[in-house]
């Protein structure tokens, strides 16, 4: 079964040996950011969680980052 | 005088051999075999007590009986340690030894014991026991019970607090342990540096860590037909946190349902770690675990299903070991709901 | 800069009719001091003043922060500058004095489940280096129009306005000992001991938001792009503390008042090294910012012509990553590293202790095993409330015990793993 991991820290989830790994916004709010406007965030976390199904639907050979 | 309670097989223990491998457990008073060397090592420092003597085959076969009966006698005795073996390369008697061990840690009791480094005993209970390395076989008896002996002894004087396992003479147990050093962190710090810098030796108190791998999955093929579950290290649970999951260093994971919410909100969910700012997620959770893109995708049909339960622990201060648990754990519970794909978010 | 630190050791601490400072002993008028505090912010509900003194069967939870009274006695600025309009000058020159033995110390209901525990008995006195001071205990609650955020705010406030107001009592005593420090401007401390290796220290700040913040000359350290500092700045409270998540290897101010490092490698400045300054950096919560920092404290070190640094850590888990791309960054410069972190191995020790990784990192000092659990007996007197046992990071449901007793992990306790090395615990391979 895949997983990929959403991860603000990309450094951290390649040492620990992640191996589809999509990059996130913050550590508090890796999916998200209060500063952004509603509607905007949302946009922003769609987009995270179709590179993320994208990354799922890849073959890989080794670790990597979306 | 302290009370030593030592445990030995059947061989070790008089009974005979490979034809007395089933012996159930059997209490004897004071030392036999292998113990009475031990004794007569420690004389007037410790007293074995009494001695345990069970079949190789008996305890690994009737691993949690044995294990009942060894609890029942350590209650009884309430000995200061246990001393198991040596069981040099015997495999069911490594087992069985390493297996006492970590029944009397899980006791609080301390336990010694010796054998050989490729014993599986070893590699499976090395954290519960001290364990002095001996030779592959019982040849080696007059150099391991001295040595046992020696540890014995030293853990005595010590009570109980063992310095390095150089020092002492065991095996390295796999474990970091606290202590207080003679200077404080900072002086230790400028004189490791003054060393490095000099090009003099210096020894680093923790060799960066080496973590596993795991081989790369293949990929989904088709999204539309795929049950997508979401698994996250944010500490998002049910306002309230129902189970108590810890904000730091996590003794376990929740499973929560999420059937029939489109988002998640201030009212229905929070986090419970407590590493980072929590305010923008208890605003809205779906920053930490996106419900709501993923809800909208599956009425779409973008993908298949959108699983009905959510995996959640905190990953603040919680050990390698426990997440390890709780990730093959949570593994196996999507595998067996016939979850296709994991999103694994993070903070 | 050259600064002079005064010693004044406070041998007797008491409440009494007079706020006042005779022979070593300190007395304090608590109505007057009760309004002192109420006045510093309207939203203020509750103040309770105690003592705590070492070997008293006392418990102070949950802990916010703890602050050394200290005052200027002599040149420009005030302690913890910043804060307020008017108190901007730069400090870390002239002659500072220290109520040295005594600490203010903060608690009141929790702020986000994070803060500590001090014991001044027991198994965890051990643990914590402020069961050894004479605490001056301020229980200070808020209103509810107070979000976490000012409620954190108005603690920290009330903590180092105390401190500094206790240290007005040293400004015109005689100091029982004195010792001066100084680093002179780059070009000239780089001239004074041309043939000894450069070294410096690089000063990670947690900057993470709510009780995970630091100020620097009062400004939020999560703002700032890595900066340099003479060492006897940090000693007048140029860093302030504004955190305490996960109490036991969080820098309480008392800390950065008495920096370790900074006051052991002053021990061999002109005959082993020569210590040029401090780089202060921070621990920020996206990678951007962890890669900007880490790239800039690199440069700076490189700006300084340093040879070597300690790199200390505060906090654990993704700062671990801030921790291993300074030392990646400042080997790969030619910049040689000590680093020094704490531990979170289990609470058997059984797992590997740090998040990240390099094989640079080859000179770890550690502070310890966060995670080892040890049980605080029952106290006769709580100060603050204890029935944040089960909820504080390193406790656990169940961790208050019916009879007042506490079992948790050594991380509930203030400055117990500390990553400055201000404290003796460590670990070992066993």
């Amino acid at each position: 079964m895949p997983v990929v991991h959403i991860a603000t820290v990309v450094p951290i989830s390649q040492t620990v040996g992640a191996n589809r790994i999509v990059p996130a916004i913050a550590i508090p709010h890796p999916l998200g950011d209060p500063k952004m406007d509603p509607a905007e965030e949302k946009v922003a976390r769609r987009e995270m969680v179709e590179k993320a199904l994208t990354a799922l639907t890849t073959d890989i050979e080794d670790q990597t980052v979306f | 005088m302290i009370k030593i309670v030592h445990y030995i097989n059947q061989f070790f223990g008089q009974k005979g051999g490979e034809e007395a491998a089933d012996l159930p457990i059997e209490l004897v008073e004071g030392p036999v075999g292998p113990g009475t060397a031990l004794a007569a090592a420690l004389q007037g420092k410790a007293e074995i007590v009494k001695t345990i003597i069970c079949g190789d085959s008996y305890f690994n076969e009737n691993e949690e009986v044995a294990c009942m009966g060894i609890r029942e006698i350590l209650d009884e005795v309430q000995p200061d340690l246990i001393v198991a073996g040596p069981a040099f390369n015997a495999g069911r008697y490594g087992m069985a030894c390493g297996k006492v061990g970590e029944v009397a840690h899980s006791m609080g009791i301390a336990a010694i014991s010796g054998m050989y480094v490729e014993n599986p005993g070893y590699e499976l209970y090395r954290n519960f026991s001290f364990m002095v390395e001996t030779s592959n076989s019982a040849a080696g008896m007059r150099k391991a019970m001295p040595a046992m002996a020696q540890l014995v002894s030293s853990w005595i004087e010590k009570e109980g607090k063992l310095g390095t396992p150089e020092e002492e003479g065991y095996m390295p147990r796999g474990l970091r342990v606290n202590f207080f050093a003679e200077e404080r962190g900072a002086k230790r710090a400028v004189n490791m540096l003054i060393n490095k810098l000099e090009g003099k030796e210096f020894k680093t108190e923790y060799p960066m860590p080496v973590f596993d791998r795991v081989e790369p999955q293949p990929p989904v093929i088709d999204l539309s037909k795929a049950t997508i579950a979401l698994v996250t290290s944010g500490g998002v649970v049910p306002k309230g946190n129902p189970d108590h999951i810890e904000s730091s260093s996590a003794s376990k994971y929740g499973e929560y349902s999420i059937e029939g919410l489109d988002f998640l909100t201030e009212a229905s969910h929070e986090t419970a770690h407590g590493g980072y700012d929590p305010v923008a997620c208890n605003q809205a959770p779906d920053r930490v675990l996106p419900v709501d893109v993923l809800r909208e995708m599956e009425k779409k049909g973008k993908i298949g299903k959108l699983h009905n339960l959510f995996y959640t622990t905190v990953g603040n201060g919680t050990s390698v070991s426990n997440s390890k648990a709780f990730g093959a754990e949570i593994a196996m519970h999507l595998k067996n709901a016939g979850v296709s794909a994991a999103i694994l978010t993070s903070t | 800069m050259k600064l002079e630190i005064g010693n004044i050791h406070v041998k007797e601490l008491a409440f009494g009719e007079n706020t006042a400072l005779s022979s070593g002993r300190v007395e304090i008028n608590r109505e007057e001091l009760v309004g002192f505090i109420r006045e510093l912010d309207h939203r203020i509900t509750e103040v309770k003043l105690d003592i705590a003194l070492p070997g008293e069967k006392t418990r102070i939870m949950p802990v916010k922060d703890v602050i050394e009274p200290r005052v200027k006695a002599e040149g420009k600025g005030s302690m913890f500058p910043g804060r307020n309009g008017g108190d901007e000058a730069m400090v870390g020159e002239g002659r500072t004095h220290v109520l040295k033995g005594m600490a203010v110390v903060t608690t009141g209901k929790v702020v986000g489940f994070q803060e500590g525990i001090i014991d001044m008995s027991g198994a965890g006195a051990e643990y914590t280096p402020f069961s050894k001071t004479k605490n001056l205990v301020i229980t200070c609650e808020v209103d509810e129009t107070c979000n976490q955020y000012d409620h954190e705010a108005i603690l920290r406030r009330v903590g180092i306005e105390t401190a500094n107001k206790m240290g007005e009592l040293a400004k015109t005593v005689a100091a029982d000992d004195s010792r001066t420090y100084e680093t002179k401007p780059l070009l000239e401390q780089a001239a004074q001991y041309p043939d000894l290796p450069k070294i410096g220290y690089v000063y990670m700040l947690q900057s993470q938001g709510l009780l995970h913040d630091t100020y620097l000359y009062g400004v939020d350290v999560k703002s700032i792009v890595p900066t340099i500092l003479y060492p006897t700045e940090v000693m007048d409270g140029a860093i302030m503390s504004g955190n305490c998540v996960s109490a036991c290897d969080k820098n309480p101010s008392i800390v950065h008042q008495n920096s370790p490092v900074i006051h052991e490698l002053y021990e061999h400045h002109g005959t082993k090294y020569n210590f040029m300054g401090v780089i202060v950096t921070n621990e920020n919560v996206t990678l951007a910012d962890k890669e900007r920092s880490s790239n800039y404290v690199t440069k700076l070190a490189v700006q300084m012509g340093l040879d070597a640094v300690i790199v200390s850590e505060e906090g654990f888990g993704n700062p671990d990553a801030d921790l291993v791309m300074n030392c990646r960054k400042l080997e790969d410069a030619g910049i040689k590293t000590v680093l020094m972190t704490d531990e979170y191995a289990g609470q058997m020790g059984e797992s590997q202790s740090l998040a990240d990784s390099t094989p640079k990192g080859d000179a770890v000092v550690s502070n310890g095993n966060a995670n080892m659990v040890i049980t605080l007996p029952a106290m006769d007197r709580v100060i603050g409330h204890d029935v944040y046992a089960d909820m504080i990071a390193g406790g656990a449901e169940g961790s208050l015990h019916a009879d007042g007793s506490i079992t948790a992990e050594i991380q509930v306790i203030t400055g117990a793993t500390n990553e400055l090395g201000y404290h003796n615990l460590t670990a070992m391979a066993g």
